[in-house]
């Protein structure tokens, strides 16, 4: 097969499995998409797992539990899928704990208080599975397999997260503050974390059918789904222009580019701090690997 | 560390479905493993766990010299009823 | 202090805090496969706590969460063996996995002969998960009992396994990390 044959396959629906010749640059480009994706799960979980600790009722401390639990196994998914692509996990960590690989915007922030444990739940799993769900139909198919058992789970992290909001919302007024002040922060990283728009035929995440949905579209998707339940609850959402226009289009502040492109490459808030947290929890349990799964240093 | 695919089942009955693969040092660490990222929820009632290497592909399929009675398009029956029941005096309208 | 209460709510914050400190490593565990498996273990004793604490609120005429939580720090009755902090070093916690698994096999044991049918009835569920806990413990305890860090643990915890009556120095400390959302708003619903 040569390359045009190979994106006409993907372009007509075509789906390639680990053993099928394909490009190599369709093999790199895929390599580091999915890899970022294993990151960010990988990433993820620092933030949330300081609650685990702090959960204020034992049925919390389950479900929180569970959810971190949850993103550590959508990282063994996703790191097992670019293990067989060629790389193996070690690497992956590595350039991970270098900088040279990165994660999603918003685990770069700090987590406050119990209120940044529903809003981020809540909405940044939201903003999440709208992507993911366009990843069900990945050219790349076992990719797109292990995307069917991510969703199903993360449908469990919204409800929690939204139980967590709601619960708050019809309790004391701190309470609800809590949800307002954790809101005002986490919007701007949530309207970044799709990414600035890019025009499908410029993107070669789509032309291989990677991705297929672009990121002004899944912007549109999250803003449709969960402005209104942000709304109803009487939270306000800190972007005057935030509103629906005549033809059902989101207008809204033009996000900060600038910002999530500082962030992303490594200099977020808490950047720093939690890839130091990976490189040194990762350093004393070396030993670990090393006698029982064989792993070379 | 040696991969091992595992199969579920999700209800009694239907078929072991490849459902992802584990690393693990040995098959003991495999069933942990399995049971945890693919039972942890109840949604699966067996897993079927297979170090990677005892799995046998078999992905090219030769077939030169059309078979075609192993297939359903080898099996022209339209025709040969219509005459059939013309002869019997049973043609159905839609034979016309 | 009702017999009930004094029987189970020993064993209730074993398991609360044992939990506590294995949930710890959710997220941080050697290998991704393990850290699943281990999580699982953790929300297991978490859930063990909660239904010994259950049968006790029930008598007491209170709840779980006020059992587990809003009590003073000096009256719970954990062992300082289960309130160990061992993170991030993973062959003390399997050595304390290990033995804390043997002992809770006799203790639940004990339980479930229990004339009390609400009690014994519990045992014997809590049973059927820890016989996962202890298939999990044995697993590593074949692969690691050569390595002289873990020999070294077992030695220096298995004489702790049946001690009891003392809050170890730093209970406070993770009393005040495990209460800190809870107290922030006095009896509101979380």
């Amino acid at each position: 097969m040569s390359e045009q044959e190979f994106l006409e396959y993907v372009q007509s629906g075509g789906q390639v499995e680990t053993d099928d010749w394909m490009p190599d640059d369709y093999r790199a480009k895929l390599i580091k998409f999915i890899e970022m994706h294993g990151n960010s799960e990988l990433m993820g979980v620092l933030p949330e797992r300081e609650w685990i600790l702090r959960a204020p009722t034992l049925q919390r401390k389950l479900a929180l539990t569970a959810k971190v639990q949850d993103e550590v196994g959508h990282a063994q998914l996703i790191y097992r899928v670019v293990e067989d692509l060629g790389k193996p996990r070690e690497h992956c960590l590595d350039d991970l704990i270098s900088g040279k690989s990165k994660f999603h915007n918003v685990f770069h922030y700090p987590t406050k208080t119990w209120g940044d444990v529903g809003v981020i739940a809540w909405l940044v799993d939201a903003a999440a599975i709208i992507s993911q769900k366009a990843l069900l139909k990945c050219s790349y198919a076992p990719y797109a397999r292990i995307m069917k058992k991510i969703c199903w789970e993360e449908s469990f992290h919204i409800l929690h997260g939204r139980d967590v909001i709601l619960t708050m919302m019809n309790g004391a007024d701190e309470q609800r503050e809590l949800v307002q002040e954790a809101l005002d922060r986490w919007w701007g990283p949530l309207m970044q974390f799709h990414g600035n728009p890019i025009a499908s035929a410029d993107d070669p995440m789509f032309q291989w059918r990677i991705k297929s949905q672009g990121n002004e579209e899944a912007r549109q998707q999250f803003l449709d789904g969960y402005v209104p339940q942000i709304w109803e609850l009487g939270l306000t959402v800190p972007d005057p222009k935030l509103s629906k226009n005549e033809e059902g289009i989101w207008e809204y502040t033009e996000p900060d580019w600038a910002e999530l492109k500082h962030v992303v490459t490594g200099h977020g808030p808490q950047t720093a701090e939690r890839l130091e947290l990976r490189k040194t929890t990762r350093a004393e349990t070396e030993w670990v690997r090393r006698t029982v799964l064989a792993e070379a240093a | 560390m040696i991969v091992y695919e595992v199969f579920r089942q999700e209800r009694k009955g239907q078929a072991f479905a490849h459902a992802g693969s584990v690393g693990a040092p040995d098959s003991s660490f495999a069933e942990a493993y399995a049971r945890e990222q693919y039972g942890r929820r109840g949604e699966s009632v067996a897993l079927w766990v297979v170090p990677r290497d005892a799995v046998l592909e078999i992905d090219e399929f030769v077939d030169e010299l059309q078979k075609n009675y192993h297939r359903v398009d080898g099996y022209p029956l339209k025709e040969k009823l219509k005459e059939a029941r013309e002869r019997a005096g049973t043609a159905a309208p839609s034979d016309r | 202090m009702s017999e009930r209460a004094q029987l189970l709510l020993p064993i209730a914050d074993d398991e609360l805090v044992l939990g506590w400190r294995n949930s710890e490593w959710t997220g941080i565990a050697p290998f991704l496969e393990e850290d699943v498996a281990f999580s699982s273990i953790a929300q297991n004793e978490i859930g063990h706590a909660r239904a010994l604490y259950q049968l006790v609120a029930d008598e007491l005429g209170t709840t779980a969460d006020e059992l587990a939580f809003d009590r003073a720090p000096e009256e719970y009755r954990c062992s300082q063996f289960a309130q160990l902090r061992l993170v991030p070093d993973w062959a003390r916690t399997i050595a304390r996995h290990y033995l804390y698994e043997t002992a809770d096999a006799k203790r639940i044991e004990a339980l479930k002969a229990s004339d009390d049918p609400e009690i014994a009835g519990l045992a014997a569920k809590i049973e059927r998960e820890e016989a996962y806990h202890r298939m999990h413990a044995e697993m590593w305890f074949e692969r690691l009992k050569d390595e002289p860090r873990f020999v070294d643990a077992l030695e220096e915890l298995r004489p702790l396994v049946d001690v009891r009556g003392e809050l170890a120095a730093d209970f406070a400390e993770l009393w005040e990390e495990m209460t800190m959302v809870r107290r922030s708003v006095v009896g509101a619903t979380w």
